[in-house]
């Protein structure tokens, strides 16, 4: 999910995140190593 | 408050690089006289292997001068029409060699697809740095890869003028991420250097390009010849969708090479960064670079597939150089760092 940045969000734990860069792809599938942030884990598997 | 002025000039040009072959000689002996003096005669661009060393040398210099140019090269070069001459000679090779290896690539958004599926089972060069790179290999593809980052996302700026209304705004913005957001320190040839500091390699511009095999050059011939012409702008916006889309999960690899060879914070970082910037990227690149684009000139549709397909074939090629190397345990440059 793209957002217009800068954002700041709050996880779970309380703890605040921010990023300034122009848009932010936040993460909605739970699975990226850079949450809250999209690092593109969403991607479908497969062979090319 | 910033200084104006800073202490130290670091050089802003390049050092001419030795001829790899007639081409390449006749070019760079030219360039070493005024604009004007005499150039190998178009023909010899007829003879050369296009995608060998001494073409994409020689296409590579001329290209160049748009760039930052060379120390102590006449800067008239840069329109002299008859090096124009030999270029567009060179540069028919080139793309007729791309044409014949990338026929039958799929469409764009069959293309875009491909890309967006990750191998369960990856093989390549960032998995074997992120697995089993040592510290020389690190280092031998960032001197290989410096050729581009040094000037990261300039061959695409080239394109701005030939964009209009969402595609132009989506790539401006992308582009401005890439030039640090407004922050010198940010610019991801500014973070390139960095890592190269990290890596004991010297970041001054143009240092490693006699190192680097045609494999390389032809890489970074592709995105100028793709910029540098209007009429390839599809192709450009192609060129520039799959470095977006494959850059995230590749960086992943190599930042985790970085921290497992302790290459360094700076080293980590330009690919950390990486990872998250084109994730965001890849998005707006796909829904309003190539979606606007497309919008305004559906015809540009194959030329955009072809551009994702030429990087693609020049991306395999100089990661099999690479790769064949490194397995018998050998440098993957022209001489060993
Ligand atoms: S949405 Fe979770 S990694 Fe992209
Ligand atoms: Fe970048
Ligand atoms: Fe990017």
């Amino acid at each position: 999910m793209l957002v217009e940045g800068p954002v700041e969000v709050v996880l779970d734990d309380g703890t605040i995140v921010r990023s300034d860069r122009f848009t932010v792809a936040l993460c909605t599938c739970r699975r990226s190593r850079t949450y809250p942030w999209c690092d593109t884990s969403h991607r479908r598997r497969g062979r090319r | 408050m910033t200084d104006l002025v800073t202490a130290t000039e670091a050089a802003l040009e390049g050092e001419l690089p030795g001829a790899r072959g007639e081409l390449s000689h006749g070019v760079l002996n030219a360039l070493r006289a005024p604009a004007g003096a005499p150039l190998p005669d178009p023909g010899s661009a007829e003879r050369a292997d296009p995608l060998g060393d001494d073409l994409q040398l020689a296409l590579y210099v001329s290209y160049e001068l748009h760039y930052r140019g060379f120390a102590e090269v006449d800067p008239a070069w840069e329109w002299d029409p008859a090096l124009l001459a030999v270029r567009a000679a060179m540069e028919r090779r080139f793309l007729h060699a791309l044409r014949d290896r990338t026929a039958g690539h799929p469409d764009v958004h069959d293309a875009l697809d491909e890309l967006l599926v990750e191998p369960v089972d990856g093989t390549g060069v960032s998995y074997f740095l992120r697995d089993e790179g040592q510290l020389w290999h690190l280092r031998e593809y960032a001197a290989m890869r410096s050729l581009y980052h040094l000037k990261e996302a300039d061959p695409h700026a080239w394109v701005i003028p030939r964009l209009h209304g969402r595609a132009k705004a989506a790539f401006v913005a992308v582009e401005f991420d890439e030039f640090g957001g407004g922050r010198a320190e940010r610019v991801h040839a500014r973070l390139f250097a960095d890592l190269m500091a990290d890596l004991g390699l010297d970041p001054s511009y143009g240092r490693y390009l006699d190192a680097a095999p045609a494999e390389m050059l032809s890489n970074v011939n592709l995105m100028s010849l793709l910029g540098l012409h209007r009429a390839h702008r599809g192709a450009l916006v192609g060129h520039f969708a799959t470095v977006e889309v494959t850059s995230s999960p590749g960086s992943r690899r190599l930042a985790e090479a970085m921290r497992r060879t302790g290459a360094g914070p700076a080293a980590e970082h330009f690919y950390a960064e990486h990872v998250t910037a084109d994730a965001v990227h890849e998005q707006i690149v796909r829904r309003d670079v190539i979606g606007g684009l497309l919008a305004d000139e559906p015809s540009l549709a194959s030329d955009v597939a072809f551009g994702i397909a030429a990087t693609t074939c020049l991306e395999d090629r100089l990661g099999d150089r690479l790769m064949a190397a490194w397995q018998d345990g050998s440098t993957s440059l022209r001489a060993p760092l």
